[in-house]
């Protein structure tokens, strides 16, 4: 156990070292589906790109449900976020540019302009009200 | 007995993290050198992983070699600005990669930014250090009626390529329009007569004279996409690592690779000097000095605004794309305030030969550049996304020794894909 932490933690520090970006934080929740910050929706995310290239245009898909599970459509969503890190956000404006049904929305203009740890927030409101959810992302070495 | 079999356990879990840790620090598995990570990073440098330039939708001339051979003569000809002696070969010096080697372009006068070099150019979806057109075609227009550059017209132009190309033009083109009853100057961003001009003609007769301009610009980028890179030295050393060809590692000197090592690592360099261009294409605020304390120089804030209005853009009627190919454009940035004052990420091939450096020429050699990522320093306007780096006097000369072994040759290759 002790020495898989400490071959971690030097992967760590050698990604750091060699990425030359600080490496994300430990404990980093990466999960793709997470309840909204009031617990008004859960949302789930997914690239439609894999891999997800660094610098290439793609889109990705949020699916949005009451904490039931039920489809939450006609929703208002708004997509921002960045590199915490590095203080800039995403190199384009990524929008919903559709519904595709069953609560799941199309998220079009997603870019990366380098690897490291991104994070994806999405505001959205509807007749359910209005909240918002960060996920995390780590886009790795190309 | 149990001491004894803790204490043999004990050490074998001591020896066994000391060997962990060294075989992550040692290349196990590498090369001249380097560990397995750090080679997954250099593969990705190599020229030989470079694509195919991204297809322009909005150029349908892109890959038209008589397009290409217009666009060619066109880049030639001085006749092309006001004063009948500038080309875009003025700054854009073949022989000197397509750049002038000067801190501001000097035109008919003297510009307001650094002249960037060519080859490589159709990679980047926005144009210019601020971003402010989204083609290359729609780029090479701006300096044709740019008054410190060509000081040009777009009527007087079209005069111009009616005396001079007339059937090369319409080969690639189709008929010019018959301009014997216009002007001989007019244009909408030109001087006080030029833009009166302008208002006084037909509205079918200015659409027909800003076509014969888009397509001088698409001529002339179908020429531009013939300049692309050739291999360096370090490309050669790359593709020797990659391949374990240990013949080859003596490519790079050992303060060359010393100084790899730095940009691939402690240097961060990597971290928007990537690809095979060693650009992310993007606009970052590295805190450079502006030029002008009186004139703010926003960049690629100010050229988002800008490419968003450009007649010549994606979206407008002079392209040849679809809106469906124009994601650039519909997913434009907003205000985010970590663009003010940001510039774009050049590629680093030639850099060495390609002083001085930044967007108006601040830096006037790699070593002060260097320098100036060492120190970090505040940005006047907006935020730098710099912090200091740690490096010895010997890593910032062995960085700096390193980026020399980018030069190569800018070639010529056919038109056509």
């Amino acid at each position: 156990m002790l020495r898989r932490k400490i071959l971690g933690l030097i992967c760590l520090l050698a990604f750091a070292f060699l990425a030359g970006c600080m490496s994300p934080p430990t404990g980093l929740d990466l999960s793709s589906r997470r309840p909204t910050e009031q617990r008004l929706y859960v949302v789930e995310v997914r690239s439609l790109a894999n891999p997800i290239a660094v610098n290439k245009m793609h889109s990705w898909e949020a699916k949005v449900t009451l904490p039931t599970g039920e489809p939450v459509t006609g929703a208002r969503i708004a997509v921002g976020g960045g590199m915490p890190q590095h203080g800039h956000g995403y190199p384009t404006q990524p929008r919903v540019t559709k519904e595709l049904g069953e609560g799941r929305y199309l998220i079009e203009g997603m870019k990366f302009s380098m690897t490291g740890w991104w994070e994806l927030k999405l505001d959205i409101a509807s007749s359910a009200g209005a909240d918002k959810v960060t996920f995390n992302t780590v886009i790795g070495q190309q | 007995m149990k001491v004894i079999l803790k204490a043999v356990l004990s050490a074998a879990i001591a020896v066994s993290t000391l060997i962990a840790a060294a075989a992550s620090a040692v290349p196990w598995g590498g090369a001249d050198g380097w560990s397995k990570q750090e080679i997954s990073i250099l593969a990705s440098l190599r020229l030989s992983q470079l694509e195919p330039p991204p297809r322009d939708y909005s150029n349908r001339y892109e890959s038209d070699p008589r397009a290409a051979e217009l666009g060619k003569r066109i880049f030639f000809d001085k006749r092309f600005s006001s004063n009948g002696a500038v080309s875009c070969a003025s700054c854009h010096d073949p022989k000197q990669q397509f750049q002038d080697g000067r801190p501001l372009g000097l035109g008919v006068a003297t510009g307001t930014r650094r002249t960037m070099p060519v080859a490589g150019a159709g990679y980047s979806p926005f144009l210019f250090w601020d971003g402010r057109k989204d083609s290359v075609w729609s780029q090479a227009l701006g300096p044709l009626e740019d008054p410190a550059e060509h000081g040009g017209n777009r009527l007087a132009f079209a005069h111009i390529l009616r005396a001079h190309y007339q059937s090369a033009y319409e080969s690639v083109f189709g008929p010019l329009p018959d301009l014997a009853r216009l002007p001989r100057e007019a244009s909408p961003i030109g001087n006080d007569r030029q833009r009166a001009l302008w208002a006084g003609m037909g509205a079918a007769d200015r659409d027909a004279v800003s076509r014969v301009f888009a397509n001088m610009g698409k001529a002339i980028a179908a020429y531009e996409k013939t300049l692309q890179h050739g291999e360096s030295r370090l490309d050669r050393y790359l593709e020797a690592v990659v391949k374990r060809d240990a013949g080859s590692y003596q490519e790079l000197t050992p303060s060359e690779k010393n100084g790899l090592r730095v940009f691939i690592g402690k240097g961060q360099c990597v971290t928007c000097h990537n690809g095979p261009l060693l650009t992310d294409q993007h606009f970052h605020n590295t805190g450079i000095p502006q030029l002008s304390d009186a004139k703010r120089d926003l960049g690629r804030r100010a050229g988002i605004a800008k490419v968003a209005k450009d007649e010549f853009n994606c979206l407008g009627p002079f392209s040849d794309a679809g809106e469906e190919h124009c994601a650039e454009l519909r997913f434009l940035a907003g205000e985010d305030h970590s663009l003010d004052a940001a510039f774009k990420t050049p590629g680093l091939r030639n850099v060495a030969a390609r002083a001085p450096y930044m967007h108006a020429g601040q830096k006037r050699t790699l070593a002060e550049v260097i320098e100036h990522y060492r120190n970090a320093p505040a940005a006047k306007v907006g935020h730098s996304e710099l912090s200091k780096i740690a490096l010895s006097d010997q890593e910032a000369r062995d960085l700096a020794e390193f980026l020399r072994s980018l030069d190569g040759p800018v070639q010529e290759r056919s038109a056509g894909r």
